[in-house]
């Protein structure tokens, strides 16, 4: 599939503004400024682009209930938080590209009459900082930023804000407390963001990934755009590959295609030729697969289907020498560490299951553990503010489900099934 | 200009002056590498919020350090990709040759040793940050001659 996400990134110069237009850069942007915003919306809508973020909400709805708001001002804000372990898609763009993310964000400011936007970076993300600080001086200087865009009229004036190492703030409503300067704990929904966001005003919050589409859908037309990948969540979409396969790294590929095909014909194959034991097919918080749940294609209509979701694409592939227990304790250990605190069943719970999910592994197993689990699970499911806690109580529902055997054998006989000679 | 003037002057890009305030925190922390007393009643005052306020965000975010650091800080990575290629057997290694503990710094003070969530670089994993650089791929060899590059 021809690239156009990660277009000319081999190119050492691939974000400067110069060498960006020189592959076409910017061309989206003149184009849509003709446009009038509510026909943006419309062919975003059309094109059925899905927020790469996480939830797949379609972009071209939150659009219009953000434009149908008749307050002002109106902010835009991209989530650069990318904490989600094994997610590290939105990098390549941020680092080498991140004149196509400027561009998105100015043609999505210009279809919501938005004229301030922020980019929430992630703390641990400093080079990249570095890098957009330089693309917006640069687009500033050009006329593609500031008072009056491209000599056009409307104004969008954009800044880095950089987050300082919390998982949490990737969530939207604890985003935009923090971007307002406060803990990053999130807010009740409703009222929304697109109603409600930063200091009181309608928000849109979209993923870099998300809003890097948009100038492809005004390049060709929302029906070219519709016709890559799944008609139903069409598009081009980031993979990041990781853990025990032969070439790691982010593949552009189109939505909807197996997780297979990832795997084995871009990824190189699990590492030395070993057993597939299980992938993670959307980042930490989606729930594990089984290897037969490869012919899966990545999609956020089909991976529900399976039992799990497409989240952030982040594909994470074990072989036969990684056991399942040690997974999931460091899963649960990572979300008590980043549980906010806010809310009870998710902070309590999370460190009670990383103890126990401890003692396992640690072949102190008791023989309810499985139980105590599930139990402790289903008690955090539905009554937290945020999905935090839904995603860090399904990842251990996961792995029970498809791995019982291997829990089991650890509490019985009070020693990991991995042979460590593998 | 002093840190007090370069405070004021990030609360101009937010319409209320209290966004500015995770950015005014990194920039009382640059030089000393971490939050005295001092340095959070310098942000409270130019940004004109209460003590208790300044104090709480910073201690809610893992990157504001509450403690003398050390001249440099190794921020690494023990998330599951990172986990699985061998960053445990690493944090073992670093406190048998520089005697540090996670959370700690070593006797003369040239580096601090933090454990971290996913870093964004888990196709290259085992992974740190080394104050702001990247350093992937890491192996008992090359992390030593990594850390020696940082005096
Ligand atoms: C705990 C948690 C962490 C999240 N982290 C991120 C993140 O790092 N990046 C991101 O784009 N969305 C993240 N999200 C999803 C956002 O809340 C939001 O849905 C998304 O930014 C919307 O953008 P999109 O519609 O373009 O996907 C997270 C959600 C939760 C519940
Ligand atoms: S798990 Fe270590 S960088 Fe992602």
């Amino acid at each position: 599939m021809e690239k156009f996400l990660l277009k000319n990134i081999e190119n050492p110069d691939s974000a400067s503004l110069e060498e960006y237009q020189r592959v076409g850069g910017y061309k989206s942007l003149n184009k849509a400024l003709q446009l009038e915003p509510s026909d943006i919306i419309a062919q975003v809508k059309a094109a059925g682009l899905r927020g790469r973020g996480g939830a797949g909400f379609p972009t071209g709805m939150k659009w219009d209930f953000a434009s149908r708001d008749v307050k002002f001002p109106k902010y835009l804000i991209c989530n650069a938080d990318e904490g989600e372990p094994g997610t590290f898609k939105d990098r390549p763009i941020l680092e080498k590209n991140p004149h196509l993310l400027i561009e998105g964000m100015a043609i999505s400011a210009h279809a919501l009459k938005s004229d301030r936007g922020y980019i929430y970076l992630r703390g641990e993300y400093p080079y990249a900082r570095v890098v957009l600080e330089k693309a917006i001086e640069e687009a500033y200087a050009k006329g593609y930023l500031g008072d009056n865009i491209a000599g056009k009229g409307s104004g969008f004036h954009l800044s880095v804000h950089q987050g300082a190492g919390a998982y949490i703030c990737g969530e939207e409503t604890a985003l935009i407390e923090s971007i307002e300067g406060w803990r990053g704990q999130p807010r009740i929904k409703p009222p929304f963001p697109v109603n409600v966001g930063a200091w009181g005003m309608p928000t849109v919050v979209n993923n870099v990934e998300t809003l890097a589409n948009i100038p492809l859908i005004v390049a060709i037309g929302a029906e070219k755009y519709s016709a890559i990948g799944n008609p139903e969540c069409p598009g081009p979409k980031l993979f990041s590959v990781s853990c025990c396969v032969e070439t790691p790294g982010v593949y552009e590929l189109p939505m909807g295609i197996t997780l297979k095909e990832i795997i084995y014909d871009h990824a190189g194959g699990v590492r030395g030729g070993r057993k597939l034991k299980a992938v993670i097919p959307g980042g930490i918080s989606a729930p594990v697969l089984p290897p037969d749940g490869v012919d899966c294609p990545m999609d956020f209509v089909n991976l529900p289907k399976r039992g799990s979701m497409l989240g952030s694409g982040a594909v994470m592939v074990f072989d036969d020498t990684v056991c399942m227990v040690k997974v999931c304790w460091r899963a649960m250990s990572f979300f008590e560490h980043e549980s906010c605190g806010k809310c009870t069943p998710c902070r309590e719970g999370t460190g009670w299951m990383r103890n126990i999910l401890k003692r396992i592994e640690g072949g102190f197993g008791r023989d309810n553990d499985i139980e105590l689990l599930q139990d402790i699970s289903l008690s955090i499911i539905g009554k937290t503010f945020c999905p935090l806690g839904d995603g860090a109580a399904g990842v251990v529902l996961g792995f029970i489900k498809n791995f019982s055997d291997e829990f089991r054998y650890h509490i019985t006989n009070k020693k990991c099934m991995v042979s460590k000679d593998l | 200009m002093d840190i007090f003037e370069e405070i004021r002057a990030l609360s101009e890009k937010y319409p209320d002056r209290r966004g500015a305030l995770l950015h005014a925190l990194y920039v009382a922390q640059k030089d000393a590498g971490w939050l005295s007393q001092e340095a959070l009643n310098t942000v409270s005052n130019a940004l004109n919020l209460p003590q208790a306020t300044v104090k709480g965000v910073a201690t809610f975010y893992s990157m504001y350090k509450h403690r003398p650091m050390g001249r440099h800080l190794i921020q690494l990575c023990t998330n599951v990709a990172c986990m699985i290629m061998g960053a445990e057997s690493l944090v073992d290694f670093l406190k048998g040759k520089y005697g540090v503990e996670p959370g700690g710094t070593t006797g003369d003070g040239r580096f601090s040793l933090v454990i971290m969530e996913c870093i964004g670089a888990c196709d290259r994993a085992p992974a740190m940050l080394v104050d702001t650089d990247f350093h992937s791929d890491l192996t008992e060899d090359n992390i030593v001659e990594i850390i020696e590059e940082y005096k």
